[in-house]
């Protein structure tokens, strides 16, 4: 049995790490669980990356007005669901939810980074900061600074026959609806016109328009969709971790930033990669004596990244034309 | 530049007023006096953020924790080794001035070595990258700094001394305007600029692009640190959560208010500001205007938020920065800096 | 117009609207007040300032003090910063001219506003600082709470006492300058009376983590008869409720920080089992605690947490001390201030010491269906 105290003096060497292999395990799921959130939020850095190659920072944001939705709009929805029908009542708030999103982040491209097309990057990204801090104080006037817990949308148990490892049925639901909605992801960008379209975009802009491309709409679907993604995110993480507060988007924000880079910024699959690895990688750390340098790992992670391998693990160097 | 020729009696002249405006510092109420310090610190960090963000075109975000490095420094050297100090030279004016711009320069230096830590990963990449990346050093920073016991970790650091004075924090503004004027005006200092406009066609001319991104970290973070370790010595007590990304954004907010580039839109920006958001302090006891206003003028931030996002909608180049030449935007004109997005149709 | 223009424009309108401040009746007596409005702990600090208000009502109803003038509060926002009280608490005794202070919760915003004070001769009472050197600043300072030297120790005994457990894991706030200074100094107590720490692990509070699992999983394999989480209830919820959710069944210990209403809601039946010590139970059936918590509610509409009744409690000892020092002289109220013995306050009978510090009982509740009840009195 391991034995992680403080007390004993050999420890900050290998011991820290050494653990049995049903706290290892334990660990992982909860790394998994953990990097699921990261992916999701990923997501939507990378896709509005991968077209405008411009990081919204507000996204993080975006995420924490998803988990508020939920829980303003919990109350007035699920009564309504009763009986056969009540599984319904927690996908109609996570449904709405996202449509609320990605509305918000529409309006938000219009007004605040639309104007700013013809702008060097830094203004938008300026703005974007703007922006979010503006999401983030205003949500704390608003709705109060103080958590709100939010409320159980799905029972939360842990799943029999599991052995020693715990996994909750909410941890399950959000690995689920996170696979389902990258499923969802990949499949728009490969086989619809409107992802050909973004892609077409993230290509060549200028190409793109030449050949038709309505650049506006197609930029607001992706911001759409982006922010629906994070809006999905703050539901999930808010059934898992039901303290909700105006801040709660920054940290999850700028490590999902993270983690996209991780993965290799405008590419789908590796955002979620890198969600996971994000996730587990911090799991590990927490439970080790080195927990207190947790947040800190996710930023040394991205700049040992951007050092070492920019691009993250799955994408293609870019070419910069002069 | 119109006062190249007399730029040093100017400094000399800001050094001396200093000291004069020092001597009757007594006279003003205490609560003015912290004021007009802090607007001297804050000038001087807006000019070492432009020297990084304006002059050189990097973006910087993590300024704060250099300031952080040069407060814990020098609140930690001017507390834990006074006494030995002291004993040899006397308690006096001289030898309090020279313990204390010892640790001012100590902090300094000790912050400009995290400058180059900083600014070595930083010749790769541009852009939003470089943006995350130092505000990843500064939140590592001040990650560092909280588990730091030795200096009072989340507890924070008091008691240190109360040093600083209208006559150190308006020579040190001097100082440091003058040496990032008289930089980036010279021969070698328009480097700078160069690399700023067209990071890649200053390489193609053999501009050592990497010597004046590092120079210009260097640089930056030390009056950053000489201006935290100011700070400390005024409000008498630091805490690692007072130097995290939000105070960062407040100096980026004066540097692009001012206009990147433009050192004397720097400074009085940095004046603008840090009055303006004093002021709101009083706006909320005016019983006469609406509750909700007075609310909202408590709520500091989202005043800078929506300064900021007007800014950069109305006036990107700050109030005193230049038009850019037609076809030039502001920020540069190399093809990676540019959205790759024609301008949005009407 | 060119920049100049623009500077002189500016300037002017501030000028002007500055000057429109109106004046304050001469009469009143100015008490100053620093909290954290907005911010990472605006909770804490709108619910102390909502404790003082109240109290200043009551008292301006009553007849206010030194012979009908009315006490008139000045509050400023630190905005949970540092750097931020000590311009606030500059501008309420030179500008406002404040002949005494309420403030802060948080220690290191106390410890920033103290020597300030002190160097002023402004008396200040902190309503919630615990930690032991925000009073050792001066003689001018004061707390009217316990520290957490004390308490501590509170846990730490019942811990071993009423528990009888040996063998203890903490998972402490490494953000908080109170959740690492309790740990400290429930180890130093535990430790030397024969217990054991199996574990140690942080987190960083404030709302920014919120995910456990890692050093819960960790804990769990350490097999504590207990976890002390001297944290605040923001935290404390989810630890417990994602601690259940890992199979840990071992009671959680925690402090003041988990005082409030919003304990519950968050962890709800997680909680079960668990013991706190704080300063005073809502359902204390003390009239004097029933009555606030009455009035509170009816100004409110909430329940009160921990800190209001803190705040209230600042505000009418320094009343009380105004009054018994006869006048407003910072080095009068001082001496009253430091004579207080036995006042009933609604966080119990304060005694301020010759530390400055509140003496008095700490009570430990247990949680059990969404109610905190009362389980022991400690006292000091």
């Amino acid at each position: 049995m391991s034995t992680c105290g403080m007390d004993d003096k050999r420890f900050l060497g290998y011991a820290p790490l050494r653990m049995t292999s049903t706290e290892f395990f334990q660990q992982l799921i909860n790394g998994l669980s953990l990097g699921a959130f990261y992916a999701l939020i990923a997501l939507g850095y990378t896709m509005v990356y991968g077209v405008l190659r411009f990081i919204n920072f507000a996204h993080g944001d975006v995420f924490m007005i998803g988990a508020f939705s939920g829980y303003y709009l919990s109350p007035l929805l699920l009564p309504h669901f009763t009986g056969w029908m009540t599984p319904l009542g927690p996908i109609s708030v996570l449904v709405l939810t996202m449509l609320i999103c990605a509305l918000l982040g529409i309006a938000i491209e219009k007004i605040a980074y639309r104007p700013l097309r013809s702008q060097p990057k830094l203004t938008v990204l300026i703005t974007a900061i703007g922006v979010s801090l503006f999401l983030e104080y205003g949500g704390q006037f608003v709705f109060g600074a103080d958590p709100k817990s939010f409320p159980e949308l799905m029972p939360d148990r842990a799943l029999e026959g599991t052995g020693a490892l715990t996994i909750t049925t909410t941890q399950l639901a959000a690995f689920i609806v996170t696979i389902s909605l990258l499923v969802a992801l990949t499949f728009i960008v490969k086989r619809t016109r409107l992802g050909m379209a973004m892609r077409a975009l993230s290509n060549n802009a200028t190409a793109a328009a030449l050949m038709g491309v309505n650049i506006d709409t197609v930029v607001s679907f992706t911001f759409g969709l982006g922010s629906a993604l994070a809006g999905a995110g703050g539901i999930l993480f808010a059934l898992s971790y039901p303290s909700i507060d105006p801040l709660m988007g920054l940290l999850p924000g700028i490590k999902a930033f993270v983690a996209a880079v991780l993965g290799g910024i405008g590419n789908i699959p590796g955002a979620a990669v890198g969600g996971i690895v994000l996730g587990v990688v911090e799991t590990f750390v927490g439970g080790s004596a080195f927990s207190t340098y947790r947040d800190a790992i996710a930023f040394a992670l991205l700049i040992i990244i951007l050092l070492f391998r920019p691009t993250g693990i799955f994408g293609r160097a870019q070419i910069e034309k002069v | 530049m119109k006062y190249r020729h007399i730029k040093k009696w100017i400094l000399l002249a800001g050094i001396i007023l200093s000291a004069v405006a020092s001597h009757f510092s007594g006279a003003i109420n205490s609560y003015y006096l912290q004021i007009v310090i802090f607007i001297g610190i804050n000038i001087t960090l807006a000019v070492s953020l432009n020297l990084i963000n304006g002059y050189t075109g990097q973006f910087s975000l993590g300024h704060a924790g250099f300031m952080a490095i040069g407060a814990y420094v020098s609140a930690y050297l001017s507390t834990e080794h006074s006494t030995a100090f002291f004993k040899a030279f006397g308690t006096n004016f001289f030898s309090i001035a020279l313990l204390f711009i010892g640790v001012l320069i100590a902090g300094g230096l000790v912050a400009s070595v995290a400058g180059l830590i900083v600014g070595v990963p930083s010749l790769r990449l541009k852009g939003d990258y470089l943006a995350i990346v130092t505000l990843g050093f500064g939140e590592i920073i001040r990650v560092l700094i909280q588990n730091t016991d030795a200096v009072g970790g989340p507890r924070g650091y008091s008691g240190i001394a109360s040093y600083t004075t209208i006559f150190w924090t308006y020579s040190v503004v001097a100082i440091t305007i003058y040496v990032v004027v008289s930089l980036v005006d010279s021969t070698y200092g328009r480097g700078f600029l160069t690399v700023r406009d067209d990071e890649v066609a200053a390489e193609a001319v053999g501009i050592n692009t990497t010597r004046y991104k590092v120079t210009a970290f260097v640089l930056g973070a030390f009056f950053a640190g000489v201006a935290g370790g100011l700070y400390a010595h005024s409000t008498t007590y630091i805490n690692p959560s007072g130097f995290d990304f939000q105070r960062s954004i407040e100096i980026v907010i004066m540097v692009i208010l001012g206009g990147m580039g433009s050192t004397a839109g720097v400074t009085f920006a940095a004046i603008l500001l840090t009055l303006l958001l004093e002021y709101l302090r009083f706006v909320s006891g005016y019983e006469w205007l609406p509750e909700i206003v007075r609310r909202i003028a408590q709520n500091r931030v989202i005043i800078y938020s929506l300064v900021l996002i007007a800014l950069m909608l109305l006036r990107p180049q700050g109030l005193f920065g230049r038009l850019p030449r037609r076809g030039i935007p502001v920020g540069g004109m190399s093809a990676s800096r540019r959205t790759k997005l024609p301008a949005a149709s009407a | 117009m060119n920049p100049f223009t623009r500077y002189i424009i500016v300037s002017f309108l501030f000028a002007t609207v500055g000057l429109l401040a109106l004046p304050a009746n001469a009469q009143d007596v100015v008490v100053g007040e620093f909290a954290s409005l907005t911010g990472s702990e605006a909770t804490f600090g709108v619910n102390s300032s909502n404790g003082v208000e109240l109290a200043k009502e009551e008292i301006n109803n009553a007849g206010g003090v030194l012979g009908g003038r009315k006490i008139r509060i000045i509050i400023e926002d630190d905005q949970s910063k540092p750097g931020q009280p000590s311009a606030a608490v500059k501008k309420l005794i030179a500008n406002d001219k404040a002949v005494a202070i309420v403030g802060e919760i948080a220690s290191s915003r106390s410890l920033e506003a103290a020597p300030i004070c002190q160097e002023a001769k402004i008396p200040m009472v902190s309503p919630g600082s615990t930690n032991p050197s925000v009073t050792e600043k001066g003689d001018y300072i004061f707390r009217v709470c316990f520290i957490d030297p004390f308490q501590g120790t509170v846990m730490a005994k019942f811990a071993l006492d009423n528990l009888h457990t040996k063998k203890v894991a903490i998972l402490q706030d490494v953000k908080s300058d109170y959740s690492k200074g309790l740990a400290q100094f429930f180890k130093e107590y535990f430790t030397s009376h024969g217990g054991q720490i199996v574990i140690d692990r942080s987190y960083t509070g404030g709302g920014t983590d919120k995910d456990f699992r890692a050093q819960l999983t960790a804990i769990k394999a350490a097999q504590p008869d207990a976890i002390f989480v001297p944290g605040y209830y923001t935290e404390a919820g989810l630890i417990a409720k994602q601690a259940r959710s890992l199979g840990i069944k071992v009671p959680l210990l925690g402090g003041d920080g988990w005082d409030s209403p919003k304990l519950t809601e968050i962890g709800g039946s997680a909680l079960d089992g668990c013991y706190f010590s704080t300063h005073f139970s809502v359902q204390d059936k003390n009239p004097k605690v029933q009555d606030f918590v009455k009035k509170y509610q009816g100004k409110f509409h909430a329940l009160p947490d921990g800190m209001a009744p803190l705040g209230y409690d600042a505000m009418t000892i320094l009343a009380q001390a105004i009054n018994t020092a006869g006048s407003t002289d910072g080095a009068k109220v001082r001496d009253a201030l430091a004579n207080v013995k036995n006042y009933p306050g609604v966080t119990g009978n304060i005694t301020i010491d010759e530390k400055r510090n509140a003496t008095k009982s700490a009570v430990v509740l247990q949680v059990k269906a969404n109610q905190a009840n009362f389980v022991a009195t400690v006292p000091p």
